[in-house]
């Protein structure tokens, strides 16, 4: 088990080490820098900008600072936002994304299981029609149009919940759905499939030949066996939905991480282009092992050999 | 018996929450604060006068720092920390008396010296700050600033705590509206060499202005608050701006609907014919001028030897220029209460105290002048279109610039019977292909740095940066330097006009449309300005909920 673990984080800094040295030379592959804009600047005023940011080296020596101040855990200075710090940017935003995307996790996951979990009773009955027109829907709906959706009959129609803003829980409401009402959609399924196959299993049978009521059945027998499958979407899930969406968080005025995705690229921020990938990749690393060992906790017959 | 208890705390839980947002709705309306919301769009860069390059910055820096000079609504310089003003005969020397009740939002007097020390840091080549060429008027600001020159040999210096005398390299009579621009305004040493962050935090953000930083949260809100220690605190009704950060056109304006908002910019361009026409919304003008350039150097041969060689010839960009209709363009394809461009500068921009304006003609007719395109284009050798070469037009994705090519397709291809291509690019990308002129026909957007026609002129010189036509005519050139170095202000009008008539008549640039910025405001806000130069100040500005 150790042994494997060990592996694991060391197959997770390789992974690192390709993802950091791709997009750091990818992103400077790119056409037109961060000084570059309506207003052509002149040479000297450019030349003193990438002196400041260290950006007149050759790219190779570029490449080994980064590395070596990464190590140190340094992401650099933000080339758009003067004076911060990529590791300060990524300090205020990703609270931001992560509060609206635990809202939106636990959401879909209570949601979508309890979903899941009626269609599978019914199935072919409306019950499960009707789940699975939703969870249809959930899927194919992007989050913009659910999003102004959303707006247009809470905010405007009902006037229950304000339009856009950060300030309190109340804000929270609206982006958790926009953000979760995909990955609901794909619980739903992937729950009704799992039961359904679980229900038909032998245990399953005995079970309810001992004359066990339905409810322990369900939850105490077939669920726990079920959900395994929800537990390897977890770690992508978390990963995903945690570091935040730049639709929803641009629509729903969220001071969060997700923006940070595009709009870095589009001012072409290098350090905060490298830094957000680095983080999210690292968090994606993190979960993906984490689920792998809670495999081996939840189905003994996984051997993480 | 589980769900009944269920149901008791979500009713209890709603009960709070009713409660709760019952009393933060008394608190506000209580205590009747003067308070506007403004959504300030995106998150500005930086507040730090000297680095800032953007609109957004500026609008922080103009409502918390203020200059020797500020302009009035007519945009004529008027007496801000500066009571008064001497000019030398030559026009190169200008010697300011400043106030001296001016304090820093800490209490500290505002001296001189802060105007000399805030103008070279923003030279000196290790501040890399963008905007330095705009003080590139100083004499030897350009030196210092390419390291050809010390600090000591630029033109500013405080003679005592309340003078300071600032030379010049040439005579530039709008230099009184530059002293208002926030390049121009005053930091203090001990505060900004400290914290580089130094405008992000209230205990260190040390301003002159009419208000102070209260909070910033990035990507949300900055809160501005009345500063008691600004010279003139008394005429400031305002107690609190609230600046939002919402970026997403249409949610921002959800929130000025419900009323989370007082005032916002630049609504969905497909909402504002209705918005205009319910004067929800008021397009108000801003200093700029939307055009295609033309690649005139011979760089445009390896893009394109066939358009490029049809395209040097003058009859041919003249036609080009004749067979649009600009009309159209902004009433059926912007539809944002732009202006059709028929000069190269815009309207709107005052040359002397009376606010007469230097546009005083159009080149051509807004509707365009099919029949004169037409004879230009048969005298360049290819009537109807007969043997022209396929031409493509470059502009940056997005679909305000591709609805407009697309209309300019039709109507060269209509008018002039000429095929055009449509090639679009991310805008990093455009930049970096139109500077390096590998293009042939591109969009290009010019906002006014200062108000004077000079912004929108001497980019065309030979060898201008911003010259990404790479157009050249010595006349052209020599009618600008000696705008340049004319002291008498109507002499240096004339020469502007001849320049502009000369460009105007080599056609290296077909002006399309002159900018406007719609602005939606709740009635009750009162006495805001929102200048040509897109900077909005709020000194004046106060709720008035009777307002009707």
């Amino acid at each position: 088990m150790s042994n494997y673990i060990v592996k694991r984080i060391f197959a997770s800094f390789i992974t690192l080490w390709i993802v950091v040295t791709a997009t750091f030379f990818l992103m400077h592959a790119m056409p037109g820098g961060p000084f570059d804009g309506e207003k052509k600047l002149p040479d000297q005023v450019k030349a003193n900008l990438e002196t400041k940011f260290g950006l007149d080296k050759p790219i190779m020596q570029q490449y080994g600072l980064y590395l070596k101040n990464l190590l140190k855990g340094d992401l650099g200075p933000s080339i758009k936002y003067e004076g911060r710090t990529v590791n300060e940017i990524i300090k205020y935003s990703f609270p931001a994304s992560a509060k609206i995307g635990s809202v939106a996790i636990l959401f879909s996951l209570v949601v979508g299981i309890y979903m899941g979990i009626v269609a599978a009773l019914h199935q072919g009955k409306w019950q499960d029609d009707l789940c699975m027109i939703i969870a249809t829907l959930g899927v194919t709906v992007p989050s913009f149009v659910l999003s102004t959706f959303l707006i247009l009959i809470f905010s405007v129609k009902l006037k229950l919940l304000p339009p856009v803003g950060f300030d309190g829980p109340l804000n929270y409401i609206m982006p958790a759905i926009a953000l979760g009402g995909y990955s609901l959609s794909f619980i739903a399924r992937l729950t009704r499939s799992s039961l359904l196959d679980v229900i038909r299993q032998d245990y399953i049978r005995t079970a309810v030949a001992k004359g066990l009521s339905k409810k322990t059945v369900i939850f105490k027998h077939a669920l726990r066996n079920a959900l395994i499958p929800i537990v390897t979407y977890m770690g992508p899930l978390i990963a995903g939905i945690l570091t935040g969406s730049f639709v929803v968080e641009k629509i729903f005025g969220i001071p969060g991480l997700g923006r940070e995705f595009v709009q870095n690229i589009t001012n072409r921020d290098y350090m905060a282009i490298m830094g957000v990938t680095v983080f999210y990749s690292a968090f994606l690393v993190i979960c993906n092992l984490v689920v792998d060992i809670l495999y081996a906790f939840i189905d003994p017959r996984i051997k993480l050999e | 018996m589980q769900s009944k208890k269920f149901v008791r705390i979500l009713s209890m839980v709603l009960a709070v929450t009713a409660v709760c947002t019952l009393y933060s709705g008394c608190k506000t309306s209580s205590t009747a604060q003067q308070v506007i919301k403004y959504n300030l769009g995106a998150e500005p860069a930086t507040a730090d006068p000297a680095l800032n390059n953007a609109v957004d910055g500026a609008i922080v820096i103009v409502n918390t720092f203020e200059g020797l000079t500020r302009i009035n609504e007519k945009e004529i310089a008027v007496k801000a920390v500066a009571t008064d003003w001497k000019i030398s005969a030559d026009g190169l020397t200008y010697t300011f008396t400043l106030r001296n009740d001016a304090k820093w939002s800490d209490g500290q007097p505002l001296k001189a010296g802060d105007f000399e020390y805030a103008w070279k840091r923003a030279l000196n080549p290790d501040t890399a700050a963008e905007y330095a060429y705009q003080l590139y008027y100083l004499k030897n600001g350009e030196a210092y600033n390419s390291k050809k020159a010390s600090a000591d040999d630029v033109g500013v210096k405080a003679l005592n705590d309340t003078t300071l005398e600032v030379k010049l390299e040439y005579p530039t009579p709008y230099f009184l509206n530059l002293c208002a621009f926030p390049t121009y305004m005053p930091v203090r040493k001990d505060v900004v060499e400290k914290d580089k962050a130094w405008f992000t935090k209230p205990e260190t953000f040390i301003c002159d202005g009419a208000f102070k930083l209260k909070e910033w949260k990035p990507k949300d809100t900055i809160v501005l608050e009345k500063n008691p220690n600004y010279y003139d605190s008394k005429s400031v009704k305002l107690d609190r701006l609230e600046m939002k950060m919402l970026e997403d056109a249409t949610s921002y304006l959800q929130a000025f609907k419900s009323g989370t908002l007082d005032y916002i910019e630049s609504p969905p361009s497909a909402e504002v014919p209705t918005l205009l026409q319910d004067k929800t919304a008021v397009s108000v003008p801003y200093l700029g001028n939307y055009f295609y350039v033309i690649n005139l150097t011979s760089k445009a041969d390896k893009v394109d030897p066939a358009a490029a060689k049809v395209l040097k010839d003058v009859k041919v960009r003249k036609a080009l220029a004749y067979a649009i209709n600009r009309k159209d363009i902004v009433e059926k394809v912007m539809r944002g209460g732009q202006i059709p461009a028929t000069t190269l500068v815009p309207p709107n921009i005052p040359i002397d105290e009376k606010g007469t304006d230097f546009k005083n003609k159009d080149y051509y007719k807004p509707e365009g002048d099919i029949a004169t395109a037409k004879k230009l284009l048969a005298d360049a050798g290819y009537p109807g279109g007969k043997g022209f070469p396929k031409i493509t037009i470059l502009y940056n994705t997005g679909s305000g610039h591709q609805n407009v090519a697309v209309a300019i397709q039709e109507m060269w291809k209509t008018n002039l019977g000429i095929d055009v291509q449509l090639q679009n690019q991310e805008w990093k990308v455009f930049q970096k292909t139109r500077t390096d002129k590998d293009y042939t026909v591109a969009r290009h957007g010019w906002i006014a740095d200062y108000v004077d026609p000079m912004t929108f002129l001497d980019m065309w010189v030979s060898n201008s940066g911003q010259n990404d036509a790479g157009y050249s005519n010595p006349e052209y050139d020599k009618l600008i330097n000696a705008a340049r170095r004319e002291p008498d202000k109507a002499k240096r009008v004339q020469l502007l006009h001849q320049a502009e008539d000369v460009i105007m008549n080599d056609m290296p640039i077909i002006p399309l449309y002159y900018y406007k910025n719609i602005v939606c405001m709740k009635p009750y806000v009162k006495g805001t300005y929102k200048s040509v130069l897109g900077f909005v100040y709020f000194q004046n500005a106060y709720v008035d909920k009777t307002a009707k």
